[in-house]
């Protein structure tokens, strides 16, 4: 079981929780709900929840809930640019489908 | 797939739900876009990495050019390519022109109060030409946020008027953007620093930009800033630190005055450059090339540099003086100064500022971007991206409004630093018996007399019942809208007629202008206080006399003999004459006198009303 995160993406969350002044790492997860049944789940973590998995890459805390682990093991969280935009990826190698957008997805 | 930011825990949205705000600086030089993501305010830059965009609309037959590319063209083509637009937002034909002659546009020659300019594709007013500009920011934000945008913050001066307000909101509209507030330039700067959630106090925003100065003096009172004061000076930043550098420059290298343009304008950029260089370091070298072809060769000290631009500064420091006095407060009673626009990164600016007003300089955030930030915070929580706890930031209206009542006073019905939005009501009623119509005025200025106030917009309430003076009820409603926007609503109560008015008045006043209306109010209350009392008297005479007279015309002549009809009459005529001079006081006792002197008149009617009545019924009818 493992959740891995690319350079790229480990520079910008340390960055962004030094700018936040707060925060020990961050949370991965899904949620039901979209278009095509599951969504992901990216906010700052405060606290370790029960439960909690917590793996580490670059420096950087990840917490994950077990039952969201199901649906994310082995994903890696990448940060890219494309064109004008730019943010986080999840390269999840679970997934089957998504919606045309690829904010929600099926496993 | 689409690509995520981090939000703050509990706040991830579902898909498909991102709202995406921004927060616009639409500036009279450069222009900014800032959007929150990753719970991190940023200025969004274009492809090409730059954030600033220069406030310049070029028009060609191929459409219309915005920014860099723009600007550069302002030299060859200057009737198509429109600078500092935000200069002309809101202001009327003859205010436009009376700015001077510099402007190099022709304008069409219209009656209308907006002025139009001529262009190659046709004419353009001053609100189309900034919607270009808000266009190429909402696109720029909408590529970069890759969505939508739901709605924008748009940051304006805070002496901006209802005018200037409305003009820059129908850009917004012209441009496709839902626009969730305007927002004042030094609030949102104010914002950008946390100051906001801080506890109350007092903080002054200082602005040093390009070409123009501006200082203002907020509260900050349970969660909402009050503009106390403001000032400024539109033609005073850091290109005259450039322009007097520049002429040292010519001085120390013997360069005469009347050298050609390509030379002044490759001395004002190595003048920029120089400026800029002497904010990192304490020296440096300038080299130029002279006509003879020899090389002119100096070394610069920041010390001298200072010295050349300090006289620059003091300038801004007298103003600074002037809004602190208009506040009423004197500088141990503010807590910080924010410091805005990029010559505030001149070390001396920061050293001065920062001395004069004793306390801390904030000058962390870029000053070139502090005001965009503060406005994408405000539209980051206004679109609904933050917990609900988050305060909502409201402003308040820099100047009363009111209506003009009899004897041209001005009854204030939203006073200034009130909060907004509000909507406050009054009723008011018929001064003369069978009045069927009600002209309503709307003023806005702090002084008594309507003479010495802004007239903002005048509408008539029609179809009022003919009823006697003084029974008519009609109730005025003034709503001020987040924007600081006012509408007007006059409603008579009875049959519920109304009439009502949206203010969009045709020119606006500067900020010199406004300073100018609260100092006056402040000097001239005692005067006023006089004006006002008399007034106030004449009116009520004048209402006396024509009650009376009304009275005597119905029934003098059967309830009065001669003699007394002779006495009413010479105590009406020494009321008139005496309402006419400048005592209140004379007026008062006088008016009081014929009343007194009418008291068996008075008597005498009520006991014949009566007695008409009741004539032809039974006294038990009345139990």
């Amino acid at each position: 079981m493992s959740i891995t995160l690319t350079e790229a993406a480990a520079k910008r969350v340390k960055s962004f929780i030094a700018s936040r002044g707060a925060g020990m790492g961050i949370r991965l997860g899904v949620k039901t709900s979209g278009c095509s049944g599951m969504a992901y789940v990216l906010e700052f973590a405060d606290q370790q929840d029960e439960g909690d998995q917590v793996f580490e890459d670059h420096g950087v805390k990840v917490l994950i809930d077990s039952k969201s682990l199901l649906y994310l093991d082995g994903t890696e969280l990448d940060y890219t640019k494309e064109g004008l935009n730019e943010g986080f990826k999840f390269n999840n190698p679970n997934v089957k489908d998504a919606c045309g957008c690829g904010e929600s997805f099926t496993v | 797939m689409a690509l995520l930011q981090l939000s703050e825990p509990g706040q991830s949205q579902a898909p498909h739900q991102h709202r995406l705000a921004a927060g616009i600086d639409l500036g009279t030089t450069n222009s900014l876009v800032a959007s929150v993501r990753s719970g991190r305010a940023e200025t969004l830059p274009d492809a090409q990495g730059r954030h600033l965009l220069p406030s310049v609309v070029r028009y060609t037959s191929e459409g219309p050019i915005v920014g860099y590319e723009a600007r550069a063209a302002a030299v060859s083509d200057p009737l198509n390519t429109i600078v500092s637009v935000k200069r002309m937002l809101g202001h009327s034909i003859g205010e436009v022109t009376s700015l001077g002659s510099t402007l190099p546009y022709r304008f069409s020659q219209q009656e209308t109060a907006v002025p139009r300019i001529l262009t190659v594709v046709g004419e353009r007013s001053p609100v189309e030409v900034s919607a270009e500009i808000l266009r190429v920011l909402s696109k720029r934000a909408e590529e970069t946020l890759g969505g939508q945008l739901e709605g924008v913050v748009i940051t304006v001066p805070a002496y901006f008027d209802d005018a200037q307000r409305q003009a820059t909101k129908d850009a917004a509209k012209l441009a496709g953007m839902n626009v969730l507030r305007l927002l004042n330039e030094p609030t949102a700067a104010a914002v950008a620093y946390g100051l906001d959630s801080g506890s109350d106090g007092v903080h002054a925003i200082y602005d040093l930009g390009g070409g123009t100065f501006d200082i203002s003096i907020l509260r900050l009172n349970r969660g909402v800033f009050e503009v106390l004061s403001t000032g400024g000076d539109s033609a005073l930043g850091g290109d005259d630190f450039d322009r007097v550098l520049a002429q040292w420059i010519m001085q120390q290298a013997g360069i005469p005055d009347d050298v050609d343009h390509v030379m002044q304008r490759r001395l004002m950029r190595d003048a920029c450059a120089a400026k800029e260089a002497l904010s990192e370091a304490d020296a440096t070298n300038l080299e130029l090339e002279l006509d003879t072809g020899e090389y002119w060769r100096a070394e610069l000290s920041r010390r001298q540099f200072n010295q050349l631009i300090e006289p620059l500064l003091r300038k801004t420091l007298v103003t600074c003086r002037r809004a602190l006095r208009d506040a009423g407060l004197t500088v141990a009673e503010i807590e910080d100064v924010v410091l805005v626009g990029g010559s505030t990164r001149v070390p001396l600016v920061r050293e001065l500022v920062s001395g004069f007003f004793d306390s801390p300089a904030l000058g962390e955030i870029d000053p070139d971007r502090v005001v965009a930030i503060g406005a994408a915070l405000q539209a980051d929580i206004l679109v609904g991206n933050k917990p609900d706890d988050e305060l909502l930031l409201l402003d308040v209206n820099p100047l009363s409004l009111g209506i003009e009542t009899m004897g041209g006073l001005v009854e204030k019905i939203i006073p200034r630093n009130t909060t907004i939005p509000v909507a406050r009501a009054q009723e008011f009623t018929t001064f003369k018996d069978g009045q069927t119509a009600m002209a309503v005025h709307v003023l806005q200025g702090e002084r008594e007399l309507v003479s010495d106030c802004r007239s903002l917009a005048r509408f008539e309430l029609r179809g009022i019942p003919p009823m006697v003076a003084g029974a008519a009820r009609i109730r005025v409603t003034f709503a001020v809208d987040a924007d600081g926007l006012l509408s007007v609503e006059a409603q008579e109560q009875s049959t519920g007629v109304s009439a009502s008015v949206a203010i969009k008045p045709s020119y606006g006043l500067t900020d010199e202008e406004i300073a100018a209306m609260l100092r006056d109010s402040m000097e001239s209350a005692g005067e006023d206080l006089v004006a006002r009392r008399l007034r106030e008297q004449q009116v009520e005479a004048q209402r006396v006399i024509e009650a009376l007279s009304a009275a005597l015309a119905a029934d003098g002549g059967e309830l009065l003999d001669a003699q007394e009809r002779s006495g009413i009459d010479r105590a009406l005529a020494r009321l008139a004459e005496i309402s006419r001079m400048d005592d209140p006081k004379a007026i008062k006792s006088e008016i009081e006198a014929l009343e007194k002197h009418c008291e068996f008149y008075v008597e005498r009617r009520m006991n014949s009303s009566v007695r008409k009545a009741m004539s032809g019924h039974r006294v038990d009818e009345f139990e």
